[in-house]
């Protein structure tokens, strides 16, 4: 470097150990990212494989029991290893007490705990995977796992269970650190929304995760010890275990989708140079996502054996759970209305949300009117939706929050026109991966079928699912290619490369290990375009 | 919050006291309660006695009266009200099977 | 919220050794701990509360053959393991206004006593357990829960299968409670090595306070447990 580097969290200690016994939030949130990426080619491999058998309707490349172990992996390790912690642990981590002007999270020490349980129940899920995995669908419903498979479920469930309470400590960290740690001025109706939506998906983290954590143990409990609480045969309920499973596990969706929903609100603000439109809402309908999104669970169980009364509830209350996210998507579009437009990566990405969340969200009614389930459940079309949400949401509010604060975290900026580039094969390789499979699942394919030879027509779906999973998995190495590059070869980043709102841009790029320099004192609103982008560019009131 | 040396109060101690035994009081007249015949009510008692039990820890124990703020009291508030959801739907199934 | 007048936070005032660097003032800190303490026990009480849902649904679809099988357990160790847990979450609100007021001896008295009392409640809990090994009411192979009355149904036999529904869940409720205890006693070990070393004064005494506060969540947990499990149908 030719000149002499000022001191970053970065730079600040060298070697092994710094990193490994690091307190600092960023340098924790930089852990998570290399650990989650890991964890998501693992998941992406498995994915690959059982494109590749489903290329041809017979069952060919795996056998069957195998087959069952890759999409029991798939699931297990991109729901738990990548996409709940995903976002929080890194983007989060990095950015939550930057946005709130804080020095920190409210407990580092819990927090570098959090990645290290992270880390262990990851290890253990390699070790299940690899000394022959589990088999039973990432749901793993009893009684089928707690009875009948030979595969390692105890040691599938206790990975699972340590990655749980890493979720609980992290969500635990940015409750306290939101409610404590705002700088003066920073009231709750100035937080970025980015914010908001990091408060309600730790709500759910908190209070859901420890009813899949006692699920676990129970499931635990039955097969190591043979107690029987999901045993038919001793007049146990099945569909017991479903309610407390799934009582988590559908919360657990809207952990992976708020997150991704707060980066884009501040894509969307940035790059149409606006404030977001109906703040408030957007606040609210975060929390009322969280909360609603725990009334709604049995839509899982429909055709499972449950009560057809109970189902008519939760059907009628899984409409309700729409709105909040609806919500959003006007206020998003009000937004870009009369904006500034760019469209640089982030912005990308933050379209593709927008277009694609909206997809998977509304087939999520389809599928919960109960005509309409008892029809498509088991088929890809819940495949299609859940990806759709998952992956065409979820991963690309990701990606568009990596490229959005690439510069703040590594001080580097990447290639646009790679980043543009990549963007666009990432939705087109989505869509032709997953549409077909909407289509598919009408027609009637099942889910986690190795073999569709009775139905040999389904093939050229599937054929073009899996070219475009190809596609996709293009789109998604790019990235990590050009981000590796950008570090050693990448222009420096200036304070603020995107003139955004939001005081993460108020520091050097990349920050200083405790952030600010001085205590930020904030005066002005949040996303407050009008006067950064100010004619005469006075001097926006600033706390240095 | 934490109550930090208020010099202004007088002494917890015998609200203390005073609370234990009436949790002591509550346990034997539980042990009393599940003695009787009472028909249907004999659960409902039950934890109405366990609930005024705990409320009374929560209260005067751990110091939700008095002392601490609004947000104390919305965590725990917010637990319950999860607890219930969680006990609540999950019975909407259980309770009407019967009718299908 | 933090004082905008101590700006930077690190060297405004007298730098009290317990103050981490990341908060402003001690203020803050003992009120984020005291959050993450609560934050923490909403956890557990949905994570007990998975087991409550499990009690209730099939207590409610077997109360007959619960209540055979509830009327085996012994009532008098546990309205004493009751009355024992009262009696050590009084001595940890005395531990706590001890170490409030700078009454060291105090302190470590009812922070050894809690100790004393939370080791008894093991112990009778071991007794019990022994109790259920020796009658063959811990499910397994060796369960056995032949010709027992149904407590209201005269002529009646429990059924030995939810009978074994009821023990599965005993034991696990109970358990996972006595593995908290024994994390409790874990915890208040190092508060009273603290309070032996002297560490705790009337300005931070925060470990004191939110140890406090989840050993009695632990003790509220039993307070639902005891009527729960073992006096479901206890009348003639």
């Amino acid at each position: 470097m030719p000149q002499p580097e000022r001191e970053n969290y970065l730079n600040k200690h060298y070697g092994v150990w710094s990193w490994l016994l690091t307190t600092d939030h960023k340098r924790i949130a930089l852990l998570y990212l290399i650990s989650i990426t890991f964890f998501f080619f693992i998941g992406g491999f498995f994915a690959l494989l059982i494109r590749l058998e489903l290329l041809t309707p017979a069952g060919d490349l795996v056998q069957a029991d195998t087959y069952n172990k890759l999409f029991t992996m798939h699931g297990m390790v991109m729901v738990f290893f990548f996409l709940i912690p995903s976002i929080p642990a890194v983007l989060g981590n990095f950015l939550v007490p930057m946005m709130i002007g804080a020095k920190d999270l409210a407990f580092p020490r819990i927090n570098l705990l959090s990645w290290y349980l992270y880390i262990i129940g990851g290890v253990m899920m390699l070790h299940c995977m690899l000394t022959g995995g589990v088999d039973t669908g990432w749901t793993f419903y009893a009684p089928f796992s707690t009875n009948f498979t030979n595969t390692k479920i105890v040691e599938a469930g206790l990975a699972i269970f340590v990655a749980g309470f890493s979720s609980i400590l992290t969500g635990l960290n940015f409750v306290v650190t939101i409610h404590r740690m705002r700088a003066p001025g920073m009231t709750w109706s100035r937080l970025p929304l980015f914010i908001w939506a990091h408060y309600a998906t730790s709500i759910i983290q908190l209070l859901g995760t420890p009813v899949i954590a006692v699920t676990i143990v129970l499931v635990a409990a039955e097969r190591a010890l043979h107690l029987g609480i999901f045993d038919p045969k001793l007049g146990g309920d099945p569909l017991l275990f479903q309610h407390l499973f799934w009582f988590y596990s559908h919360p657990a969706v809207y952990i992976m989708i708020l997150p991704s929903m707060g980066v884009v609100t501040e894509i969307i603000a940035c790059f149409s140079r606006k404030r977001i439109f109906g703040y408030s809402f957007v606040a609210f309908s975060s929390i009322a996502i969280a909360v609603f999104g725990f009334l709604v669970w049995a839509h899982h169980m429909f055709v499972a054996g449950m009560s057809v009364y109970a189902a008519l509830v939760f059907s009628l209350l899984s409409y309700a759970v729409a709105v909040p996210s609806a919500i959003k998507v006007f206020n998003w579009t009000a937004t870009l209305y009369k904006g500034s437009i760019r469209y640089d990566a982030p912005m990308l990405y933050a379209f593709g949300f927008i277009g694609l969340f909206t997809i998977g969200g509304l087939t999520g009614l389809f599928l919960s009117a109960l005509g309409i389930n008892v029809h498509v459940t088991d088929t890809y079309f819940v495949v299609a939706h859940f990806h759709y949400i998952m992956v065409g949401g979820a991963v690309m509010g990701y990606l568009g929050g990596m490229h959005f604060w690439w510069p703040k975290i590594s001080g580097k900026l990447y290639p646009e026109g790679w980043a543009r580039l990549a963007a666009l094969i990432v939705f087109i390789g989505f869509n032709l991966t997953f549409f077909p499979q909407f289509l598919l699942g009408y027609m009637g394919m099942p889910r986690r079928y190795y073999d569709y030879s009775h139905m040999p027509e389904f093939q050229i779906l599937n054929v073009l699912s899996t070219a475009g999973a190809t596609v996709l998995g293009v789109g998604y190495l790019l990235p990590m290619l050009y981000f590796l590059w950008s570090m050693r070869y990448g222009k420096p980043a200036p304070d603020n490369p995107w003139n955004a709102a939001g005081l993460e841009w108020k520091t050097p790029s990349p920050p200083p290990t405790f952030n600010f320099d001085e205590e930020p004192v904030v005066t002005w609103e949040a996303y407050n375009y009008e006067e950064l982008d100010a004619p005469n560019k006075e001097e926006v009131p600033v706390a240095r | 919050m934490l109550i930090m040396s208020d010099h202004s109060k007088s002494s917890p101690l015998p609200t203390y006291f005073a609370v234990f035994i009436a949790l002591l009081i509550g346990t034997g007249l539980t042990v009393y309660a599940s003695g009787l015949d009472l028909g249907p009510f004999n659960a409902p008692i039950a934890l109405a006695i366990a609930s005024i039990k705990a409320t009374l820890v929560a209260l005067f124990f751990m110091h939700i009266k008095g002392a601490s703020e609004k947000l104390t009291k919305l965590v725990v508030i917010a637990a319950l009200f999860f607890l219930l959801l969680l006990l609540g739907l999950t019975m909407t199934d259980y309770a009407t099977r019967a009718w299908s | 919220m933090p004082d905008s007048s101590t700006a930077t936070g690190l060297h405004t005032e007298a730098h009290n050794p317990a103050l981490l660097h990341h908060f402003a003032e001690p203020q803050q800190q003992r009120d984020a701990a005291s959050l993450g303490m609560w934050v923490f026990l909403a956890t557990e009480v949905m994570f007990f509360g998975g087991l409550f849902c499990a009690y209730l649904v099939y207590r409610l679809k077997y109360f007959g053959d619960f209540g055979a099988a509830s009327k085996t357990l012994n009532v008098t160790l546990g309205a004493t393991n009751t009355a024992v847990l009262i009696c050590s979450s009084l001595t940890v609100v005395l531990a706590v206004w001890a170490a409030q007021s700078a009454r060291r001896t105090l302190l470590i008295g009812s922070l050894g006593i809690t100790m004393i009392l939370g080791l008894v409640f093991l112990g009778i809990k071991g007794v019990e357990y022994n109790d259920k090994f020796v009658e063959h009411h811990v499910p397994g192979a060796s369960f056995s829960f032949e010709k027992v009355p149904t407590p209201g149904h005269p002529g009646q036999y429990a059924d030995p299968h939810h009978a074994q529904l009821f023990f599965s869940l005993y034991f696990v409720m109970t358990g996972l409670h006595a593995l908290h205890m024994i994390i409790g006693l874990g915890i208040f070990l190092w508060l009273l090595i603290m309070a032996c070393k002297g560490r705790f004064t009337p300005e931070w005494h925060t470990p004191v306070e939110i140890g406090g506060l989840y050993w009695h969540f632990v003790d509220i947990i039993w307070i639902y447990l005891f009527p729960l499990l073992y006096l479901i149908d206890r009348h003639p």
